[in-house]
């Protein structure tokens, strides 16, 4: 049985906290890895293989190889890492925003340019359930 | 003697270093923002310390998955600007003291801080853009930095209170350091922002106000802000804010606001930014 944690009723938000941490371990050692050069280079050659060195389950492999950025989170990731793995594929840090968010960039830039997603509705689970 | 005589709180938000970096300071965009930086470039002009100790965090750079240490004290004689997946920025080298780095680790460790002990050490943007907002673009940084990360990334951060009581402690260290050095310490990250999955975009600037008037008249009771308001209330990357409360421990119990400002957005953040003078 799953601990309660104190974050768990904040909605749109998966805290890296140390188990999502542990889970997450080697899938954000593989997106960190992609900080490099030469490593991108190796996983631009041979994506299949150089995923594979690195100890993932199955599940965190598929996200990461489909950009399924939300998931990736859910299944351990954190932003700092995920956002490398991004930036592979030349999505920057408000775009890739505009992704999870599920608004794209142009809606998501706008709403940061007009003072940002209130807090107002957003700080229970609760109130994300009557849309 | 060493002594402590201003301290700066200063968001490091990576697209300021990017807006610097590409010259675009002045345009629609970060103009407002640098703008409200002219006053506190001017500042430290006039200031002019000897050494800044700088409090920040490292986002996967020098510190990845591997190793997390809470509170890791640069003791290098220099800290290279890191390769982010970007190329590194083309700011200066910024350059240590290893004397004081010595002497406050030491300090620390005795004063029951047990912090991690960096000899060498890659700086992110989390130390270079604040540098790169209080100083601008200089060829070389005018004075040396002692840097502090701080784990703000794989929860839990430190808490507030244990920072400030850090801050108290740095300031113990660096007031028993027999050479002439006048140091400004600087807290840097936040103000509210999530970065991450639905509710990226967070901003609550209500909050950060009444987070800024604590943290400057009342600190005792704004170290104590619990975890779970800074993640609800100022966003799960918010909670970058706790690294302020081991800048203000290391000042007087009054201090004079110099300067504040504050704006929203820089990219997915909310800038804020003051200037204290110990009283
Ligand atoms: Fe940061």
């Amino acid at each position: 049985m799953a601990e309660q944690k104190p974050y768990d009723d904040i909605p749109g938000t998966i805290v890296f906290d140390s188990d999502q941490a542990a889970k997450g371990y080697h899938l954000n050692q593989f997106c960190i890895s992609l900080r490099l050069q030469v490593n991108r280079d190796a996983f631009k050659a041979d994506p299949e293989g150089y995923i594979d060195q690195y100890a993932m389950t199955a599940d965190q492999r598929e996200a990461a190889l489909n950009q399924e950025w939300n998931r990736l989170l859910e299944l351990g990731g954190n932003i700092y890492y995920t956002s490398k793995l991004a930036a592979y594929h030349g999505i920057n840090f408000q775009e890739l925003a505009g992704l999870m968010t599920g608004k794209g960039s142009t809606a998501y830039r706008a709403m940061m340019v007009a003072g940002g997603r209130s807090i107002e509705g957003n700080r229970y689970k609760s109130e994300w359930q009557d849309d | 003697m060493a002594y402590i005589s201003s301290g700066v709180a200063c968001s490091h938000v990576p697209a300021l270093g990017v807006a610097s970096d590409k010259g675009i300071t002045g345009d629609d965009y970060y103009g407002p923002i640098f703008k409200g930086f002219e006053y506190s470039r001017a500042w430290m002009e006039a200031e002019k310390p000897d050494l800044v100790f700088l409090v920040y965090n490292d986002h996967c750079t020098a510190f990845d998955a591997r190793i997390i240490p809470t509170f890791a004290l640069g003791c290098a004689s220099e800290y290279p600007p890191a390769d982010e997946g970007w190329g590194p920025r083309p700011v200066p080298v910024v350059k240590g003291h290893r004397g004081l780095s010595a002497h406050i680790a030491q300090s620390l460790v005795l004063d029951a801080f047990d912090i991690t002990i960096m000899n060498e050490m890659e700086v992110d943007h989390g130390l270079t853009v604040p540098m790169t907002m209080m100083f601008g673009q200089p060829d070389a940084w005018p004075c040396p930095v002692v840097p502090l990360a701080v784990n703000v990334v794989q929860y839990p951060a430190p808490l507030g209170s244990r920072c400030y009581a850090l801050g108290k402690a740095i300031r113990k260290a660096i007031e028993s350091y027999p050479e002439d050095l006048k140091v400004c310490v600087f807290g840097t990250g936040g103000m509210s922002h999530q970065l991450q999955h639905q509710r990226a975009g967070l901003i609550n600037s209500e909050w950060d106000a009444r987070f800024m008037d604590l943290l400057v008249n009342d600190p005792d009771q704004g170290c104590q802000i619990e975890h779970i308001e800074y993640l609800r209330e100022a966003g799960s990357e918010g909670i970058e804010l706790v690294m302020w409360y081991v800048m203000r421990g290391a000042l007087n119990e009054n201090v004079e606001e110099k300067h504040r400002f504050y704006h929203v957005p820089a990219s997915n953040t909310a800038v804020g930014h003051l200037i204290l003078e110990n009283r």
